[in-house]
């Protein structure tokens, strides 16, 4: 092997390496928890530890300042696998070693497989209501609907980052093109009262965008509070515009109806809609608290859960520590609102859920194996020495 | 003779111990432990009154010791009794704890005036009350991390006068002289009165003069329902809840619907009656009969609530204190003079000392009915006594006093913690709903708090390495190299327990919330602990790191995990608070200095080092 492939290699096996790699882990977590305080939980995960660098913005240019959660585990994964190939034998010695590294190496890939694939929403159900849809935490969608057929709706979504571009969309299902005409990542809602004299002109031609207008607002990142962009939409057949909606994805903005070649369609910007082949109707909210206090005791939903083609009618409890998995997702108990009436489940899909608790308890029994060889060799000096030092 | 030392502390630390068990000396010719032992729901737990006395005073002034302006000490139940049923005396107790200048300005008193030169009695208080509550208003919509200092204390005396005004409001309204009379002609009237009002609402002849009395009675316990919250009658027969129970307002409530005053109420009350006209003998009768009648239901609860009683008074925690650090000061003497016997009498007190802590968390446990740790203050109790748990193994194997002194210092440190904690409140809460899991507080949370245990441990033996090998010429090479051997094989076991630990939190979140990590700031610390010790671990396989690095590294796991147990609860207030003004960041800040100091101690030359030079 050349010299070269061998420093490299050296590189990789080393447990200076390892113990750098480790140090740096630990500072990044450590700054990402500090930066919590600023970013929010969720824009922390994609700064820190989703990510290749750190970047740090001068002016409008990303600098990377620090290795991100990608890149470091990356380098642990191979710095891992190269010292396992290369440093230790599969001796009984070592089995510990071997089975916590493996675990270890694991339990890298399945984050990696959750930073990727994770997806969660949230379901809010009041009392008696039915839904077969859950919505995203940070995703909106433009939602043009026809329900020219009482019997059905036919849907067409366009993800938000389309209506960000600002480009004419043309979809086959849709007589006419979507024309997005200003886009606002997060924005205001102000009444506008048109008679008033000097009142500023609106984009909107028609719909609620005349009553209405909307001003960008910074983003935010806080726990508790989502963005709501606005977006003045124009729709635009062959004959010319139809006419220009003024759209928004806060809840309290409702659905706008219009009459295009006889048929009748909605338009809406919504949070984002993952529909599933089932739909959750929610009995009864239950907050229990305990005698004499506010603190909560417990929070309960009795929810039914049907599919079509009727495989499943039944009920479930969802409960604090005891969410629903059904269909490759959790339901569990995440909140509720409107005085005890609404719940809110969060809805999670992770594919990768089993890969912790395998690698958890390999690396476990490694751990256990290894300090226990440590201690059995320890105990068995003190016996053979028994007056020498301790 | 000499060897019978040992023997001989052993003893005395146990009589000390056992003398904290024995029932209090009466000093009172009232049954004052009868009265204690009495159970309210407060918080929504059953709880001896005994325990509402103690934790009340101390959030009031941070101490339980109560002395009236005659200059008498009296027990905290003779004060809640006071407080129940003779309020004009409790009143002029100096029981409120006022130390911010500006809040004395504001209430117009002098430090020098107060007991201890910041204690003052409700009535000095009293006068500037709406003042105080102005500026409560004020400060109550600022979020508490972001409150200056003055805010802050507003918000503190405020909190306790509002708890006084609802211990005042809890048996007997304030305002009553006699309020046995007052019940007696209530139930008297009750029926014509009821009669009267229902006739003057619909409009036909009545007695005006009794639906008058009947109004205002009514109006009466309906402000005492709405002033307390403390729920001290238990529900009637009828009630199959059994936590049913109701606050004194609220039950005489319901009389003007039952027709009669509940009986418990008329106990309180005749209570109350002979304690106002100094009449032991039926107070102590009254307490019996009463006692028994509870019992007729409530026969378990009473049970734990008279332990709990007996537990206040014992106060393992603090003989267990006073315990660690005579165990600590004859351990370090052992280093200088009569090692063999001095070493084994310092074992001795720590086992005392920590068979006490034990007892007193399984009885904690026991009350609850949960596994030993449910919030900060409970963690600090049982990280002390994993830690010290861990040093006695470690002082039965090398036997050369290491383990008694990291004993001494982390038991007496962590009890010095939590008596700072409990001094918001209860320690005995009830668990909110996410946390309400016994097996996921018996397994993630102790395992991963036994992991807080084992690093700060490291640390702290790592601290004995680097002052004694550094300050005096005790450490010699046997001892030193048991030391690394101490301090390798507790990093190995700390790795361990918070590796299962972490894990086991992320198992439940799974299960709970459908993720395994989510990168929040506890879950973080927690991380940071393990890669903290895999890290020394490695470097120490690596050959990167000697003794000396080891301890040094050891010492930062000192940091690591004290960021993990409190760092990650104060974010938001260390990074949002004006200056460093909380007392428990401060305490955090000055923490790591010492430990980095510790550090920079640990990485002189070799030459430095008095224990090493004569090599």
């Amino acid at each position: 092997m050349s010299n070269l492939i061998c420093q490299f290699r050296d590189f990789f096996v080393s447990l200076k390496l390892t113990v750098v790699l480790i140090a740096l882990s630990i500072v990044l977590i450590f700054a990402a928890t500090l930066d919590q305080v600023n970013l929010g939980i969720w824009a922390v995960q994609q700064k820190y530890f989703h990510s290749l660098f750190v970047l740090w913005r001068i002016g409008d240019i990303p600098v990377p300042i620090f290795p991100g959660g990608y890149l470091i585990g990356g380098f642990l994964l191979t710095n891992l696998i190269a010292a396992q190939v290369y440093r230790f034998k599969l001796t009984a010695k070592k089995s510990g070693i071997w089975l916590t590294h493996i675990g270890f190496i694991l339990l890298l890939i399945g984050e990696l497989i959750t930073g990727l694939w994770q997806e969660e929403f949230a379901l809010r159900l009041d009392e008696g209501e039915t839904k077969n849809y859950s919505e995203s935490y940070r995703s909106n969608e433009l939602a043009i609907t026809e329900t020219t057929d009482p019997k059905f709706d036919d849907v067409v979504a366009i993800p938000e980052k389309f209506v960000a571009r600002g480009e004419a969309i043309q979809q086959g299902k849709l007589p006419f093109r979507v024309v997005p005409k200003i886009y606002y990542p997060n924005a205001a809602l102000a009444a506008r009262d048109a008679t008033t004299p000097g009142v500023a002109p609106t984009p909107a031609t028609t719909g609620i965008g005349l009553q209405a207008t909307a001003t960008p607002l910074p983003l935010t990142y806080k726990q508790n509070e989502r963005n709501a962009p606005a977006a003045y939409i124009e729709l635009a057949g062959p004959a010319g515009p139809i006419g220009t909606w003024l759209v928004s994805a806060d809840p309290r903005f409702p659905p706008q109806s219009f009459e295009y070649a006889g048929r009748t369609w909605k338009i809406a910007f919504r949070f984002e809609r993952s529909y599933k082949p089932y739909s959750l109707t929610l009995l009864k909210f239950s907050h229990d608290r305990y005698a004499g206090t506010e603190i909560p005791k417990n929070f309960s939903s009795r929810i039914r859960l049907n599919s079509p083609d009727g495989r499943d009618d039944r009920e479930v409890l969802i409960y604090m520590n005891n969410p629903l998995r059904y269909a490759g997702l959790t339901f569990y108990q995440a909140g509720f609102e409107n005085d005890d009436k609404t719940t809110i489940l969060q809805v999670v899909r992770n594919p990768s859920w089993q890969l912790p608790y395998i690698s958890c308890s390999l690396m476990t029994l490694g751990l256990i194996v290894q300090f226990g060889i440590h201690l059995v060799a320890f105990i068995a000096r003190r016996r053979t020495l028994p007056s020498a030092v301790v | 003779m000499k060897k019978f030392i040992p023997l001989l502390v052993l003893l005395l630390g146990a009589l000390y111990l056992g003398s904290t068990l024995l029932p209090p000396r009466e000093s009172s010719v009232f049954d004052l432990a009868g009265f204690g032992r009495l159970p309210i729901l407060a918080n929504g737990r059953l709880k001896p009154l005994d325990t509402v006395a103690r934790n009340s005073l101390l959030l009031f002034q941070g101490r339980q010791t109560v002395v009236t302006p005659a200059g008498v000490k009296v027990s905290p139940t003779e004060w809640l009794l006071d407080v129940y049923f003779h309020s004009d005396a409790a009143d002029r107790y100096r029981t409120f704890e006022v130390v911010h200048p500006d809040l004395l300005a504001l209430l117009d008193l002098k430090a020098e005036d107060g007991d201890g030169k910041k204690r003052f009695s409700y009535l000095e208080i009293s006068k500037k009350i709406p003042e105080l509550e102005r500026q409560a208003r004020l400060a109550g919509p600022i979020e508490s991390a972001v409150r200056t200092p003055f805010q802050k204390s507003v918000m503190q005396l405020y909190g306790a006068l509002v708890q006084y005004q609802r211990l005042k409001h809890t048996l007997a309204p304030p305002t009553t002289e006699d309020f046995l009379a007052e019940l007696l002609r209530f139930q008297k009237l009750l029926p014509t009165g009821v009669a009267a009002v229902r006739a003057k609402q619909a409009g036909q002849p009545h007695d005006e003069a009794t639906a008058k009395a009947m109004i205002e009675l009514g109006q009466r316990y309906l402000f005492m329902s709405e002033t307390t919250n403390f729920l001290a009658i238990p529900p009637t027969p009828e009630v199959a809840e059994d936590t049913a129970w109701q606050t004194t307002g609220q039950s005489l409530l319901s009389a003007f619907q039952r027709g009669s005053v509940d009986s418990s109420v008329l106990a309180y009350a005749g209570l109350g009656y002979a304690w106002r006209q100094r009449q032991p003998e039926q107070f102590n009768k009254l307490v019996e009969l009463y006692h028994a009648q509870i019992a007729k239901r409530f026969a378990a609860q009473l049970t734990k609530s008279d332990t709990e009683a007996r537990f206040n008074a014992a106060a393992p925690f603090y003989s267990s204190m006073s315990l660690y650090v005579g165990a600590l000061l004859i351990a370090i003497f052992s280093w200088l003079k009569w090692p063999e016997i001095l070493g084994r009498s310092s074992f001795y007190l720590i086992l005392l000392a920590w068979l006490a802590t034990t007892a007193g968390i399984a009885t904690r446990m026991w009350i609850e009915g949960r596994p030993p740790v449910t919030n900060l203050y409970s963690s600090a109790l049982f990280v002390g006594w994993g830690s010290v748990g861990l040093c006695l193994i470690l002082e039965a194997i090398f036997k050369n006093a290491i383990g008694s002194v990291a004993a001494g210092l982390t038991g007496f440190a962590t009890l010095l913690i939590a008596h700072h904690l409990s001094l918001t409140g209860d320690t005995l809460e009830m668990m909110r709903a996410v946390l309400d899991s016994n097996f996921w507080l018996a397994t993630h949370v102790v395992i991963v708090t036994i992991g807080y245990s084992a690093t700060f441990l490291a640390g702290f033996l790592a601290i004995i390495y680097i002052l004694r090998g550094g300050f005096t010429r005790s450490l010699d090479k046997a001892s030193a190299e048991a030391l690394v051997r101490m301090v390798y094989g507790i990093i190995c076991f700390g790795t361990l327990f918070s590796f299962v630990g972490t894990v086991l939190g992320g198992i439940w979140a799974d299960q709970s919330w459908g993720r395994f990590w989510g990168w929040d700031p506890k879950e973080n610390g927690a991380l940071i602990i393990v890669l903290w010790n895999a890290l020394i671990l490695h470097a120490r396989w690596g050959g990167l790191i000697k003794a000396r690095g080891l301890m040094a590294l050891a010492v930062f796991g000192n940091v690591v995990t004290s960021w993990s147990w409190f760092g990650t609860n104060m974010l938001g207030v260390g990074l949002h608070s004006y200056g460093f003004t909380d007392s428990a960041f401060m305490a955090l800040t000055m923490f790591v200095a010492s430990q980095l100091a510790l550090i920079a101690l640990a990485v002189r030359p070799l030459t430095k080092w008095r224990s090493f030079q004569s090599e």
